[in-house]
Parts: C-alpha cells; sequence; structure tokens
C-alpha cells in the first residue's frame, strides 16, 4: 500500500485537491482510503463518501493535532492494509503553522491557496518547508502578478520542493500532482521511521523528543484513534 | 554561477556584497526574524549570533541555512535557459470524447495569436490545460504537445513549476491590499527587474493606454474598475510574467481596448491562445481553433474575406464606443450616423 501524506491551512482546498488526485490517478475509489485529522470538527467525510473513498475522521479535539497524528499514524497504515488499500491518504488540517505531519521517506504534499495573502507563505513554517509537494490552489480567481509573486515566495521558504498548480474546482494541474505521486513508495509499516520535524511540545513521549511510531514509544496523553473495518 | 561556487561565495563573502549583488538575501533572512545584517560581518558570524532556538522553530538546522540560501537563490535566479527556450508549441491531435483521431498539427510560434472557440463543455478547458502540462500523449485526450518542435521529457514538464502558461480570465480578481504602484514593484522585485521605476513606468503608460478611464499609481489596485483591472493585468503580464504562453478566457467588452490588449501582448513576444466568442478578437487571430465533442474539430485560417469582415465589425465596435463614452459624459445620444 502507497501512503501520501497531505497538510495545509483550513479551507485552502486539501480535500478537493485529493478528490481530483484520485481520479487523476485513475484508480478505482474503493482502493483508496483516506484518514483526515482535524481539530474539533470536519465535514470532508460527507465528500469522501460520496466519492465512494472509505474515510476515517480523529478530532485531536484539546491535544496538539501534530502528536494526535503520530501518535495514530501506525494505527491508521495498519487499518489501511487491513482494509486492503492500494493508497492511503492522510489529510491534516494545519491549524497552527508549526504542523507538520510529514514522515521521512514518505510523500508530503502541503497545500496552499493563493487568496490567503501573497506573504503567508514566509509566514508558513514546517509544514510548508519540509513538503516534497506544494499544491497552489485557487489560482484561477487571483491576477497572474499574485500568482507569480505567491510561487516566489514559497520559493524563499521551500526552494525544493516541485510547485503544483491545481484547480480544486475543475481538477487543472491534478494530471501533473498524479504524476509526481504516482511512484509514492509502497510501506507495511511506518514503524521505526521518523517524523521529518519535532512536535508542538505538550505532554507526551513525544513532547521529550521522540519521534519514532509504534505503539512502545508512546507515553503519556494519547488520545487513540479506533480503526473499526 | 554553479551550485558550487554561489554557495562558495555565500560562505566566504561579506553579507555587504552579498546583499548588493542578491538583494533577495535580506528577504530570506528576515524570513528567520533576522533584521540587522552588518555588512562587514560574515553570514557564518552572522547565523553564530541567531539563537539556537529561532532555527529549530523553523525548521532548520543552523548548518544547513547557507545550503537553504543558496537553494533559494538559485531556484528564483532569472535568465535560465528554460524560461527563455520555448519559441513554439507544437499541438499534436489525440481524440475526442468519442475516441475519433482529431488529425491535427498545429505550431504556434512567439508573437501569434490563436482563438479558442465551441460551446461551453466542449472542451476548450481540456484544451488549455493539456498545453498547461505540455501533455505527451499520457492524458486522456491522448494529445502531445512539442516545445521548438521537440518532445519534452518529465524531468523538463516538473521544472516549469507552472511557469509555462499565464492566464487571465473575467474571474481574476486582485486580493491585495495595496497601491498599483506598490503592486507593480512587488512584481518587478520578484522577476529581478534591473530598473524597477522603468518596469512599473512602462506598465503604468501601457495600462492606461488600454484603460477607458485614466488611473493614477496611487489608487489601490482593489478600487480599480473592472477595465482597468483587466488593463492592468494585461500590461502587468506583456512586461513582466516569465511565461511564454498566455491563455486568455474572455475579455469583458467594455472598458478596455481588446484589439489593443492582444497587440501589448504579442509585441512582447507572447503566445496568445483566447477563448472567446467575440467576433473582433477571434477574427483579429490568425487561426482559430474549433472545439466540439472534447476534441479540435478543425482549424481555420482566418481568410482575406473575414479581415474585411473585421475591418466592418471594429467600425460597428467604434460606434459602441463613442455611444459609452457620449453615455458617461452625460451627452444626449442622436442619430448613429453623425458619430
Amino acid at each position: 500500500m502507497k501512503l501520501i501524506t497531505f497538510a495545509g491551512p483550513p479551507s485552502s482546498g486539501k480535500t478537493s485537491v485529493i478528490l481530483k488526485l484520485i481520479e487523476a490517478l485513475d484508480m478505482d475509489p474503493s482502493d483508496v482510503g483516506v484518514v483526515k485529522f482535524d481539530c474539533l470538527t470536519s465535514f470532508d467525510y460527507l465528500r469522501y463518501e460520496e466519492a465512494g473513498v472509505k474515510t476515517v475522521t480523529g478530532y485531536s479535539g484539546k491535544t496538539c493535532p501534530d502528536h494526535f497524528f503520530v501518535g495514530n499514524i501506525e494505527d491508521a497504515v495498519q487499518w489501511g492494509l487491513r482494509s486492503g488499500f492500494r493508497l492511503l491518504i492522510t489529510e491534516s488540517a494545519g491549524l497552527c503553522n508549526r504542523c507538520s505531519p510529514y514522515i521521512n521517506g514518505i510523500a508530503s504534499v502541503c497545500v496552499i491557496d493563493n487568496l490567503s495573502g501573497v506573504n503567508t507563505p514566509r509566514k508558513i513554517g514546517p509544514m510548508l518547508k519540509l513538503a516534497d509537494y506544494v499544491a497552489v490552489t485557487k489560482g484561477d480567481i487571483v491576477s497572474q502578478a499574485e500568482r507569480e509573486v505567491f510561487a516566489f515566495n514559497i520559493r524563499q521558504v521551500n526552494a525544493s520542493a516541485k510547485l503544483v498548480s491545481v484547480n480544486g474546482i475543475t481538477g487543472q494541474g491534478a494530471f501533473m500532482l498524479a504524476k509526481h505521486l504516482r511512484d509514492a513508495k509502497d510501506i507495511t509499516t511506518l514503524k521505526d521511521l521518523k517524523l521529518r520535524f519535532t512536535t508542538p511540545a505538550a505532554v507526551c513521549s513525544y513532547c521529550t523528543g521522540e519521534t519514532r511510531i509504534g505503539e512502545i514509544y508512546q507515553m503519556g496523553t494519547l488520545k487513540k484513534m479506533g480503526f473499526e473495518l | 554561477m554553479t551550485e558550487r561556487e554561489l554557495y562558495d561565495f555565500l560562505t566566504t563573502a561579506a553579507l555587504g556584497d552579498i546583499l548588493v549583488r542578491y538583494p533577495l538575501a535580506r528577504d530570506f533572512l528576515s524570513n528567520i526574524r533576522v533584521r540587522e545584517i552588518p555588512p562587514e560581518m560574515r553570514l557564518e558570524a552572522l547565523l553564530a549570533a541567531l539563537d539556537d532556538t529561532v532555527a529549530d522553530e523553523f525548521g532548520l538546522r543552523k548548518e544547513d541555512i547557507p545550503y537553504q540560501l543558496c537553494r533559494f537563490l538559485l531556484s528564483v535566479t532569472p535568465g535560465q535557459a528554460r524560461e527563455a527556450s520555448v519559441s513554439s508549441l507544437t499541438i499534436l491531435g489525440g481524440r475526442n470524447k468519442s475516441g475519433e483521431a482529431e488529425n491535427v498539427t498545429l505550431t504556434l510560434a512567439r508573437g501569434e495569436v490563436a482563438a479558442v472557440v465551441g460551446p461551453t463543455g466542449s472542451g476548450k478547458s481540456r484544451l488549455l490545460a493539456d498545453i498547461e502540462c505540455l501533455a505527451q500523449r499520457d492524458t486522456p485526450t491522448g494529445r502531445q504537445v512539442l516545445v521548438n518542435g521537440q518532445e519534452v521529457p518529465d524531468e523538463t514538464r516538473f521544472d516549469m513549476d507552472g511557469k509555462l502558461v499565464a492566464q487571465l480570465s473575467q474571474n481574476m480578481n486582485f486580493v491585495m491590499d495595496m497601491s498599483v504602484r506598490e503592486f507593480l514593484e512587488m512584481h518587478a522585485r520578484s522577476r529581478f527587474s534591473e530598473d524597477v521605476d522603468k518596469t512599473v513606468a512602462l506598465c503604468m503608460a501601457c495600462a492606461n493606454n488600454l484603460a477607458g478611464e485614466q488611473f493614477s499609481c496611487d489608487t489601490k489596485v482593489t478600487q480599480l474598475s473592472g477595465g482597468q483591472s483587466r488593463a492592468l493585468m494585461i500590461a502587468d503580464t506583456a512586461y513582466m510574467s516569465v511565461s511564454p504562453l498566455v491563455l486568455i478566457d474572455e475579455i469583458e467588452n467594455a472598458g478596455i481596448d481588446r484589439k489593443k490588449a492582444i497587440r501589448v501582448l504579442t509585441k512582447n513576444d507572447k503566445i496568445v491562445l483566447i477563448a472567446t466568442h467575440d467576433p473582433l478578437l477571434a477574427l483579429n487571430a490568425g487561426k482559430r481553433i474549433v472545439i466540439k465533442n472534447g476534441g479540435i474539430f478543425k482549424v481555420i485560417e482566418t481568410t482575406p474575406e473575414e479581415k474585411r469582415v473585421l475591418a466592418d465589425i471594429e467600425k460597428i465596435d467604434d460606434t459602441l464606443l463613442k455611444l459609452r463614452t457620449q453615455l458617461r459624459s452625460g451627452a444626449r445620444i442622436t442619430a448613429l450616423d453623425a458619430l
């Protein structure tokens, strides 16, 4: 099973981009699973269900969303494998700009939108900086100049990522993103892989600098999601 | 300059010299909260003085910062061959929705204009999307797009980073809260314009030449009228955009001189593709691509007879323009012959 991690500010178009990506990958929707990591509430599952994509949503509630992510990601992978998916996608709403739910060796996509303002890329930290791919949305409603300055500002923060402009409504650009992601790595576990960046401090083993994935490394306040088949 | 040479320069030169050659290094450093840059100091010393936790918060390791700066400067340095290297695009036909072959080979050179016509949902966007991603018989239409007559390897397609195509549509707005001057200056700086003031002046003159109503560079971009916005976007695209290809989705017929607008783009060596149902724009183009049932149905060259009709259309257009001007100035409308 392949794994791709998506992150991005709220309402930047993550769900739309993921749905267009699945279309562009020309995969049977039932072969794809999505795990949505959100904070308080989310309605995206309705859109995934409508597209025939199985989804599990988890709410981090009072804990840090990144801690929540790393505490549950291996379970998510095992759920995906047991479900027989060919592709698992995680979608995290980056609620504070420090969020960075990316794992070494696993394809990572940051979704940001042109409407958020030209200087926004300079203000987003690891979530943008450590992504392999940056999908830029809502380019169809701002001027060409603003799009160019926006892309330029992304480069200031992340010079090595591949930039893809994607229209979440028409799907234009999703084809190129799919071309990039088609070769995402096949995995059977994430155990012992590492996060690309330490998560913000809270009160669990990951607060004290733990980055390894797996039950035995987890201590303290960790909220678990339920992955029922 | 190679990556190695630039890296060596950044790690050995005084910061003052670095900033003279690469003013954008200041932007990069300000992103990690470095505000004071002593000109005599070296980058290493500057970074040594930086609080460890700051680099950490940004997901950077201090020792990696010179390399990151190097990568950034290289990625935004203009004059890289790929930007300038597009002199023509060739579209090799694929299939329409019913699987019938398009049988089309269409080459567009810089300075050329082609209109794209066809009903809503006929596949115009699909054609524009194929061009944007430089399709290599791997999209649903099976079309192939050649650059300078050559196939395009995936690496090049990925590297284009959306730089091939500039887009203009009626739905586009300015969302930034700044004056026209600030807006143009910001774009010019991101394009490494050697003479920002001159570039801004050029764009301003051009935009005012296209717009029905004049505006000053102290106007906020968000306060411009529809026509003025469009005029500014076209001028900006013509003089500052990196992209050799401009895709236009209609230009509204009020408040802007459409014919001049297209001429500004072609004079600046753009390949212009314009989706339009406006006879003035369509006949102005040398060719028009007719889209039907998801495919290119045919390509029509504009005939001498059509060019004669165009002259008549221009007269009608001119009459309408004069009527608008009269209305705007509060005059009474009298006989059309008098115009």
